[in-house]
Order: C-alpha cells, then structure tokens, then sequence
C-alpha cells in the first residue's frame, strides 16, 4: 500500500510546480496552464484524503472543483481572446494597463 | 509493493510532466505536458478508489479544458514566449526559499507516514454513493455550479465576441 504521506508530497510537488509556472512565466496562456496545474494538485489532495478517511465527501469536492475549474477555463479564455485583441501581445509584461 | 511501483512510476510522469511544463517554451508544448499530467493523475485517483473521479478527470480536463487551451492557442498563432529579464532578488531569495520550503513540507509529511491508504475498491461502491451524496447532500451546491456554469457560458460569449459586433446587436435590438 502507498502511504498517504506520498501522494500529499507529490500533490505539493504540483502545486509548487504550478505556483513556479505562475510566477516564471510570461506567456499568459502558460500562465493559466500553471494555475490548472495548481488545481490538479490540490485536487489529489482531497482525493487522497477522501481514501484515508473513507469519506467520500472529498471526491464531491473534486468534482465540484473541476466545475469550477472548467468555467473559469472558458472565461479566462475569453479574457486572453480579448486582451489579444486589443494588445496584440501574449506577453504579460506588456499588459500592464486596465484600460488602453 | 504493485500499488507502490504504480504510484512511482506515474507519479515520476506527473512530475517529469509538470516540470517539462515550466521547461517549454511554447505554449503548445505546455499544453501537451499538462495533458500527460492529467493522464497521470487519472491512474494516481484510480489507485486511490476514485474511478469516478478518474473518469472525470480524463473526459472535462484531459478532454475539454484541454481542447479548449489547444484551440486558443492555435487561435491567437501563440509563438515561442519572449523571456524578459527577472527579478534578481527574486532569483537569489525565492529559489532558495521555495528548496527549504519544500523540504520541510515533504519532511513534515514523510514524518506522518504511519497512516496507509485504502486498495482500489476499497470504498463502498463509488459512483453510486458519489451519486447519492451529490444529489442529497450536496444538492444545493450542485445546482448552483450549474447556474455557475451558466453564468460562465454567457460571460466567455460576450468576453470572446467582438466589440463591433456587439454594438451593431445593440443598434439592432
């Protein structure tokens, strides 16, 4: 049997890489791919402590979290298609005004 | 021990991923990266019990949010990310901290490592209690992602079409 302590590190291995990609990044897009991968990690968690109580209230959090997750994917989305739009540029260091 | 070679082996593809996902300089192939780190997260819910979580897992994120990343960045001609120059503070300060941060979590963590997990099937019948605990339980929480989700199609429509477009509706209407 896995120990519930590996899945808890491999899900902050994830996270950590996510919050890495946040903060390294400068392409908006991968930027947002890193904040899915924070999701994914923080959604092993819950599975893996879903197992260890035998409660399955955590895997109705997952599920709950992917909704979320895929709504803020469309919206954000939009948002990149809009910014693109009036910006001509992927490139967060060069999006740094509310309003053009 | 086949439950821990299992783990190892898509657990090091999920990190191997995550971390290629930083690495790449184009956003496709980050894309593709996270779509191996979702794979492999689907086999580490499996090992967990959580088929139903598993299959979620590969049909929306594996599927459509990934699809929808993909189009996007095939949509806006996403080419190679200029890299600007960084922060040094944060270079000399922040790799560092993240190492000892890390290290302590994993060590806190490992410290704990008396509890064992549960085998694949373990829990009682999961999709159907899964089931029943959404639709009982989590009722109320469950309609209101579906109005979420709604709100969510509506504002990606109006975020994503163009403004003249919207201004000749309005003119229309």
């Amino acid at each position: 049997m896995v120990p519930l302590s590996y899945y808890l590190v491999l899900s902050g291995i994830l996270f950590a890489c996510g919050v890495t990609g946040f903060l390294i990044k400068r392409n908006i897009i991968s930027i947002f791919m890193s904040i899915e991968l924070m999701l994914n990690g923080v959604n092993l968690s819950f599975v893996a402590f879903a197992a260890q109580w035998k409660a399955l209230s955590g895997q109705v959090f997952v599920f709950f979290v992917m909704v979320v997750a895929a709504a803020e994917a469309a919206v954000g989305l939009a948002i990149i298609i809009a910014v693109y739009r009036t910006r001509e540029t992927l490139n967060v260091d060069q999006v740094n005004l509310l309003k053009l | 021990m086949f439950h821990l070679i299992i783990f190892s082996v898509f657990g090091l593809i999920c990190i191997v991923g995550a971390v290629n996902l930083l690495v790449q300089r184009h956003p496709i192939n980050s894309a593709l990266s996270l779509v191996v780190v979702m794979g492999s997260l689907a086999v580490e819910y499996l090992l967990l019990g959580a088929e139903f979580v598993a299959a979620v897992q590969i049909i929306v994120y594996a599927g459509a949010v990934m699809v929808l990343f993909v189009f996007v960045i095939m949509l806006l001609n996403a080419g190679v990310e200029e890299r600007t120059q960084g922060s040094r503070v944060a270079l000399w300060f922040g790799v560092p901290g993240i190492l000892v941060g890390g290290l302590l979590v994993s060590w806190v963590m490992l410290e704990q490592a008396g509890i064992q997990a549960v085998p694949v099937g373990a829990l009682p019948g999961p999709p159907k209690t899964l089931a029943w605990l959404l639709f009982h339980e989590y009722l109320l929480p469950f309609e209101i992602t579906s109005i979420l989700v709604l709100i969510a199609i509506m504002g990606a429509v109006v975020l994503a079409s163009r403004p003249e477009s919207v201004q000749r509706s309005k003119k229309e209407a």
